[in-house]
């Protein structure tokens, strides 16, 4: 509570000083009245460092602000950074091991204080303390230090030349806290802030009352930068329920303005929105829905574990095999009748940012080459008809979590291999199991304790070192998934591919960005070749507004739907 | 009788002490995890997991859980929830006025319309009131609460557009607040008045063949007085007890019909909580739902001795 005390205060000395933007407010401010925004989940915490999922992130966004946002092509926009740093404008060190980013002058906290390179040092010394438990840690690993130039000058040098300059500070998990507000709540006792319940920034909003779990009422930030910005006196951001009926309350009775992530069938989806009331806002990609081929033999029990890198899988370690499976998925149909505007048919494993995403591949749904790639590697049909060789049988258990628009999936999946004489059992866990990080489990993703398992993985940053990692295996003993590091390796296909590995390394030190962007190409390339990953759709988030609602260009992979709520305004 | 609730309260403290171990046993078993959601974003480094993991207790053994839990409830500290870092009491507190407005009064309505509703078809029995309130009640309670919920959302709400679906703890505005409450309070006195109501009917129906009943006829007493004052009195004994038993329900609040109009309960925080793998959430819940339900049993127990002058306790 001694947070509001002091907010209090200050304000009132700084009053006579800085009521520019409350003196201005005559034009747009405000004026379009209260935006209600609907999660069917719901935030509980509301500091985006300590955040605990999406929802988290999304409602904090609207209170603070990253230095940087980034689109779905790569592209920045400054939001408290003055410019976009670069190596033609001299800000990003040649050798990359340094940026300096310029900041906004004249800008203020939501308690009138002003924002300086200071806080940018202070956000990072909050979340670089291992006791602070901050869930975006892991942009700012190769951070050696943030020192301030002058108050708006702020230079980050990397442990290692990088050329993942925009890790830090940019998108989703770079907002920049006041250190003010925070400075005594540095590590182990970061929980504990009143900060986290009750959270201001340097964006358009302020937190007025906050219900964990269920509704954020934010006012307008009196200090914010723009006397015109921004258009809503209130922002009502509501939690829980489903998503179904998320959409219904947009597109059908228009009791919300905006919905987020409505994962609803496709069908379900265009119904509704038969009704006119609300549009679908759609974000260009979120990674990709792919099923992950099992390198390792999760039927054979070595040193207390199944899927041991010790044993190879019976067939799935056969190129050949892996890729007649790839051949005979048809993810055309799966996008067409599953997900319509929801996702598309991809061949890659990459496609964010856009610059990255491979035009070597095509989509391929070839049943009879398919057959002829297992003819000749050697596996025969049975009696049964399911193919067979040296006495191994082709039969596979496919798991993926509980979601009825997965089971839609496997049965496609499955309906493909049954022509290739390839037997599967169907398996699905319930997303909280699936997803979780328990290593007394093994029903988990990361045990893999089935032939081939499905899902999607999202990710953050424009540089996609940590998802790519999935196929990483410089260090099979912490690269792989196993029982030795309690499964928390990425490679959860524990494929061991020393070609992937050497592009992987370059592409960590490799500065040119032409260079940089062909490794990770050859990399996604690799991997859909070999078959280790069969990549299916490529699936956007799809949000709805209401028709008079406009939310700019709002949907990126690597930031938050109310990144620009600033930017929102209401038509008519 | 203050022996007897004494005793009786006595009893009850290993029953709760065994409630509390069985639950928080099965919370640890429960699959799940706290940080279930990171777990798919490669963005989230192993060791920060492991990290919140050691902050939040999590890496100790089961029994040591248990017992710092235990020491910290019975010292009045139930616990941060692991999501908001919020006292555990504080959440729920929040949340209790609005189960008392909505399940409370779903509550008042039910038994406003099971009581006369159920004297009257007793009294009248297979008459044509008698007949439909009879399809009515099983209508009542053999459609579950997702599904009339559902339906009066697309009646009122998608179709005629006369009732808000979607609750908001915080309005002030009566009329707005009404209306937003007609439906889960609908759904919920529905469901709640069926079971209630055949209850009534057949109590009242026990009583009225009785031989007292026919001494008060034979006194020469008005029908309208017979049953009013005689049989009605005999016939909401057990009913009493039905509705003292279902007292704890209203501070728990409908997970169900909480979750289909998002209404702010405490069972939708139980559901969620549960999802989350939030532990100190659950089991403040729980327990405090355990205590009420033992409480209340020995409540209707001694009201039932007050209402009824035949039974005594010792």
């Amino acid at each position: 509570m001694a947070l509001g005390v002091s907010a209090a205060g200050i304000s009132s000395v700084l009053d006579a000083a800085v009521p520019q933007s409350a003196r201005a407010a005559a034009a747009g401010r405000g004026a379009s009245g209260v935006l209600k925004l609907l999660y069917w989940q719901a935030p509980t915490i509301l500091n985006p460092h300590l955040a605990q999922g999406t929802k988290d992130f999304h409602a904090s966004h609207v209170v603070c602000e990253s230095l940087m946002s980034v689109d779905a092509a790569g592209k920045f926009t400054p939001v408290l950074a003055a410019n976009v740093p670069s190596r033609e404008n001299g800000q990003v060190a040649a050798d990359g091991k340094s940026v300096i980013y310029k900041l906004k002058r004249g800008v203020r906290w939501a308690d009138g204080r002003p924002f300086t390179s200071d806080d940018v040092v202070f956000t990072y010394q909050f979340i670089a303390n291992k006791q602070t438990g901050a869930t975006t840690y892991g942009s700012y690993v190769n951070v050696a230090k943030v020192e301030p130039v002058d108050p708006s000058t702020v230079k980050i040098t990397f442990n290692a030349p990088t050329p993942a300059w925009y890790l830090p500070f940019v998108g989703t998990l770079g907002m920049i806290l006041p250190r003010h507000a925070l400075d005594a709540y540095i590590g182990s006792n970061s929980r504990n802030a009143p900060f986290n319940l009750k959270s201001f920034g340097t964006g358009p909003y302020m937190v007025d009352s906050f219900r964990p779990g269920d509704l954020v009422v934010y006012k307008m930030n009196p200090y914010y930068r723009d006397p015109n910005k921004p258009a809503f006196s209130e922002v009502q951001l509501k939690g829980g329920g489903d998503a179904t009926s998320a959409a219904r309350a947009v597109f059908e009775t228009g009791e919300y303005d905006y919905a987020w992530n409505l994962q609803v069938e496709w069908p379900v989806l265009q119904h509704m929105m038969g009704e006119g009331k609300g549009q679908l806002a759609v974000g260009p990609s979120n990674g990709v829905e792919q099923i992950y081929c099992n390198m390792t033999d999760p039927n054979k029990t070595i040193d207390g574990q199944r899927s041991s890198a010790k044993a190879p899988h019976p067939f799935l370690s056969d190129v050949k095999v892996r890729q007649a499976l790839a051949l005979a998925v048809d993810t055309e149909t799966m996008a067409k009748q599953l997900y319509g505007l929801e996702g598309d048919a991809t061949p890659n494993v990459l496609t964010i940012p856009t610059s990255l995403a491979s035009k070597n591949t095509k989509i391929v749904f070839d049943i009879a080459k398919a057959n002829q790639l297992l003819d000749e590697a050697g596996w025969q049909k049975g009696p049964d008809g399911i193919r067979q060789k040296g006495g191994v049988k082709m039969q596979m258990t496919y798991q993926t979590s509980v979601n009825s628009l997965r089971q839609k999936e496997q049965e496609i999946v499955k309906a493909g291999w049954q022509q290739l004489g390839a037997a599967t059992t169907l398996k699905s866990v319930d997303a909280g199991v699936f997803f979780s990080s328990s290593p007394g489990n093994d029903d988990t993703y990361a045990h893999f304790y089935t032939d081939v398992e499905m899902f999607q993985s999202t990710y953050s940053s424009p540089f996609p070192a940590q998802y790519m990692g999935r196929f990483y295996s410089g260090d099979p003993a912490k690269d792989l998934a196993q029982k030795e590091n309690d499964w928390s390796g990425l490679n959860i296909p524990r494929w061991v591919d020393k070609q992937y590995n050497t592009w992987y390394d370059q592409s960590q030190v490799e500065l040119d960005p032409k260079k940089n962007a062909g490794l990770w190409i050859q990399m996604n390339d690799r991997v859909v070749g070999q078959g280790v990953s069969i990549p299916l759709i490529d699936r956007r988030i799809v949000s709805s507004r209401a028709n008079n609602l406009e939310v700019g260009p709002n949907m990126s992979p690597f930031d938050d739907e109310t990144w620009n709520i600033a930017d929102w305004t209401r038509k008519g | 009788m203050t022996g007897y609730i004494g005793r009786r309260l006595l009893s009850s403290i290993p029953t709760l002490i065994l409630i509390s171990m069985v639950v928080f046993g099965i919370l640890a078993l429960a699959p799940g995890d706290p940080l279930g959601q990171f777990a798919a974003n490669p963005d989230i480094p192993p060791e920060v997991r492991m990290n919140i993991r050691h902050q939040l207790g999590l890496d100790q053994p089961v029994p040591v859980r248990y017992v710092k839990w235990a020491t910290a409830f019975l010292h009045g500290d139930w616990g941060y929830s692991f999501a908001s870092r919020v006292p555990a009491d504080r959440l729920i507190l929040q949340r209790l006025p609005t189960d008392l407005w909505v399940i409370g009064s779903s509550y008042l309505v039910a038994v406003a319309l099971a009581i006369p509703i159920g004297v009257l078809s007793a009294v009248k029995q297979y008459s044509l009131l008698d007949q439909v309130a009879t399809t009515f009640a099983f209508i009542g309670f053999s459609l579950p609460t997702f599904f009339t919920g559902v339906l009066f959302i697309i009646i009122f709400s998608v179709r005629l557009h006369w009732l808000p679906f979607i609750y908001n703890a915080q309005l002030t505005d009566p009329v707005a607040m009404l209306k937003q409450a007609v439906m889960p309070v609908g759904v919920l006195a529905l469901f709640n008045s069926a079971a209630l109501m055949r209850f009534v009917r057949s109590s009242m129906l026990d009583n009225v063949g009785q031989d007292y009943v026919r001494t008060a006829r034979a006194k020469g007493l008005a029908h309208r007085k017979v049953i009013m004052r005689h049989v009605l009195r005999n016939g909401l004994i057990p009913v009493v007890t039905l509705l003292a038993l279902g007292v704890p329900a209203i501070f728990i609040g409908a997970i169900v019909t909480e979750q289909i109009f998002r209404v702010p309960g405490i069972g939708s925080l139980l559901i969620s909580s549960i999802q989350n793998s939030d532990t100190p959430v659950v089991m403040a819940i729980t327990f405090v739902y355990a205590i009420l339900v033992v409480l209340f049993n020995i409540m209707a127990d001694v009201l039932y001795g007050l209402l009824d002058p035949r039974i005594r306790y010792g």
